[in-house]
């Protein structure tokens, strides 16, 4: 049943992310003909709106070191999910064989103990 | 949720740095001790860290048409405490800092508090009231993780607003344009990173009961034999 819901609830969350992908429309070329992207990061958005709120506002630091392009950050974020998800995939490798490990050496004491009381 | 590099201004900068840096102090000091006194939680501790460190590389889409990411805060502050949490979002935030221009140094401090602070104490809040509500523990779990999730791009938001107010509508109105852009983004994201939550959460309680016992996150009574 647990896995049952495991399977389920990710099943739920592809759907979460791929439905809005389907849902929302590529909206209409703007005046200079270019085609308006769709799906950018919220965090250049609210960069944006900064320019519109506060048109004087200058950024007053930049950063040390930025990706060398798209690619290049597309590879460190990879980079970043590999290195969690590898190291929680080895976590629960662990635990699934130390649990196995533990039921049957449970098992074995209880037939230890039967072949005494004969 | 990321405030990028130089976008608040230097007074915002330096106050959030100011108001962050004692949870992280103090969350550091927490997770030593933790190590110190159980080291068997060591592995567990490197869960919850590698669990903020892939949700928060997902770059998701949502209904609004741009793209968001889950924070994993959740996880951590439910199993260790929120406190412990703000160490580790330290270590995100710096890593997509330095090396990829995500966030920034200057901004580091508000991230902080938007992700490693307000969201893993909303986490930790949710969890208790849902348990002491009696709701189920996966409704609970996923509960903490998806209000927690929202709450770091709502703070995120007043954060922004409070640095550039709108020049007519003031702080209020600002604070509806931000809120616009990154929360109603984050609602789908918040439900996924809430359910994938309690994926992790059910593979743990399934394979490390005990721990999970020791550590008091659930009763005896809820362990599967």
């Amino acid at each position: 049943m647990k896995r049952h819901q495991n399977l389920l609830l990710l099943v739920a969350v592809v759907l979460l992310t791929a439905l809005p992908l389907c849902q929302v429309q590529r909206p209409e070329a703007g005046a200079d003909g270019k085609p308006i992207e769709i799906f950018t990061g919220a965090d250049d958005k609210a960069m944006a709106l900064i320019g519109q709120i506060a048109p004087s506002y200058q950024p007053w630091f930049e950063p040390l070191m930025e990706p060398a392009s798209g690619e290049v950050a597309s590879l460190l974020f990879a980079l970043q999910a590999a290195l969690g998800a590898g190291f929680i995939g080895y976590y629960l490798g662990v635990s699934v064989t130390r649990e196995k490990m533990r039921r049957e050496a449970g098992k074995r004491q209880e037939a230890d103990a039967g072949d005494r009381a004969c | 949720m990321h405030i990028m590099e130089g976008f608040l201004p230097i007074e915002h900068a330096v106050g959030w740095t100011l108001a962050s840096a004692p949870f992280v102090i103090y969350g550091l000091r927490a997770v030593r001790q933790r190590v110190h006194e159980q080291p068997e939680q060591r592995m567990l501790l490197g869960v919850a860290a590698a669990f903020a460190f892939v949700l928060s590389a997902l770059k998701l889409p949502s209904v609004t048409g741009s793209c968001s990411h889950p924070t994993g805060t959740g996880l951590g502050a439910i199993l260790f405490g929120p406190v412990i949490m703000a160490p580790i979002g330290a270590v995100v935030l710096l890593f997509q800092a330095l090396l990829l221009a995500h966030g920034g140094l200057t901004t580091l401090g508000a991230n902080l508090f938007s992700m490693a602070i307000v969201g893993p104490f909303a986490a930790a809040a949710v969890f208790r009231l849902a348990r002491g509500l009696k709701c189920s523990f996966a409704v609970s779990v996923f509960l903490a993780a998806s209000l927690a999730d929202l709450l770091t791009y709502v703070t995120t938001s007043l954060q922004l607003a409070w640095a550039f107010p709108d020049p007519v509508g003031g702080f209020a109105a600002s604070f509806v344009k931000f809120a616009g852009i990154f929360a109603i983004t984050q609602i789908p994201l918040a439900i996924s990173e809430g359910l994938l939550t309690v994926v992790i959460f059910n593979a743990l309680a399934r394979f490390n009961p005990r721990e999970l016992q020791d550590m008091k996150v659930i009763g005896s009574s809820e362990v599967r034999a």
